[in-house]
């Protein structure tokens, strides 16, 4: 156990700690600074105190907002965990079908944000677009994301799990190539059965990748604003506005910095909040194993 | 104003006296929100201290799984902010009020957490 400790080493966090000053830890002090001001102009700033705190958390904007936002993560990560874990399990090893698996996984991920939002805008229309057409005409559905908010839902759940669960089945594949053989081969002799070397071979050694892909899927899909923003525009009425769609709207639609601020503040301690339980939780589950 | 216990007026009114250096004014500093971040540099300052001349160790508290010293600060903070902000959603009363009420958890979550 004699480890050498190089405390030299720590120079080489330096850039990295730089960096993320400059990117997020000054930018998120000045939020903190807009948050108590009336902000006019440049040089021209008001002391509020904490009006626009109590403003945020009493309006039905941001309470109906954040419940969406909260059912809308919840869907997410109910949906595109199991599924991702499912496809990896059922995807090739090896060989050629294993790499073409894996390009096919990968390609909803290279698309941008608002293409996706683009393609299924169009996909979703019941006149020229295939998935529209076909749940309308074939199907003989009553579904039109434009007027009803629950199509409305579907259609930006249905684009996320689609956008999304292929990162969730790569990290979940590397995971399951990375499980040594010595396991399974314990696992055939003892005569355990396929549900069996999941629940204790495969899941277990799961857990790292999932921890991150629970951490990221998250965190993206509490911040979710590109996709629904070009597909329905947070409509009907406000049944798909999100709170990052409504915070840009408070923002940089009506130039409202100081309330915008305190929103983004009351955001940003949510998704902490979220993210320290879903680690802690997830690290304690590996420390009992 | 309303939001700063008036044992702290006299205080308060010496510190407006203050002014961000003209690199950082584009911030837009105050006098309680440069409080806030000195008082955050300094916790940091102090836990890394600490480390050094007494290195923490995980123990079990109140909380389901063990903690260091990091971990309760960070808790006790977290927990803290949303005391605030749960006072400004449901009361009128002044704020400081839910301070002294943070002050009481922070510190039974760095004692027992």
């Amino acid at each position: 156990m004699n480890k050498t400790w190089n405390n030299a080493a720590w120079l080489l966090v330096v850039p990295v700690f730089l960096l993320v000053a400059f990117s997020a830890i000054i930018p998120l002090m000045t939020v903190v600074n807009y948050a108590f001001l009336d902000i006019f102009g440049p040089g021209e700033t008001y002391w509020v105190g904490t009006d626009w705190f109590r403003q945020v958390l009493a309006s039905d904007d941001f309470q109906g907002a954040l419940v969406r936002q909260l059912i809308f993560s919840g869907m997410v990560l109910l949906i595109e965990i199991p599924l991702g874990i499912t496809v990896a399990l059922a995807m090739p090893a090896k060989g050629w079908t294993a790499s073409l698996a894996l390009v096919l996984m990968a390609l909803p991920l290279l698309i941008p944000w608002n293409v996706v939002g683009t393609i299924w805008q169009i996909y979703g229309r019941g006149d020229i677009g295939l998935m529209g057409w076909f749940v309308t005409r074939v199907l003989g559905l009553d579904y039109n994301y434009t007027a009803d908010p629950l199509a409305a839902w579907i259609t930006v759940l249905v684009m996320d799990v689609w956008h999304w669960t292929p990162l969730v089945v790569l990290l979940c594949y590397a995971g399951l190539r990375a499980i040594p053989d010595a396991f399974y081969q314990a696992a055939a002799i003892d005569g355990a059965s396929k549900w069996k070397v999941f629940r204790y071979i495969q899941l277990p050694k799961l857990r790292g990748v999932l921890l991150i892909a629970v951490l990221l899927r998250f965190m993206d899909s509490f911040m979710i604003y590109t996709e629904p923003f070009v597909v329905t525009g947070g409509g009907p009425g406000n049944a798909t506005t999100f709170l990052s769609q409504q915070l840009v709207k408070q923002a940089l639609g009506q130039f409202d910095l100081g309330p915008a601020a305190a929103y983004s503040l009351v955001y940003f301690l949510i998704i902490l909040l979220f993210s320290f339980v879903f680690y802690t939780a997830m690290s304690r589950i590996g420390q009992a194993e | 104003m309303e939001n700063v216990p008036p044992f702290l007026v006299p205080l308060w009114t010496w510190l407006q006296g203050f002014q961000a250096p003209e690199a950082l004014r584009w911030m837009n500093w105050t006098i309680p929100t440069a409080l806030f971040f000195i008082a955050i540099g300094v916790m940091l300052l102090v836990m890394t201290l600490l480390e050094l001349v007494w290195p923490t160790q995980e123990r079990k508290g109140f909380w389901p799984m063990p903690t260091t010293r990091g971990d309760r600060l960070f808790i006790g903070l977290l927990g803290a902010a949303f005391l605030h902000l749960g006072w400004l959603g449901i009361t009128d009363l002044p704020l400081w009020w839910a301070s002294i009420l943070a002050l009481g958890w922070f510190t039974v979550e760095m004692r027992y957490g």
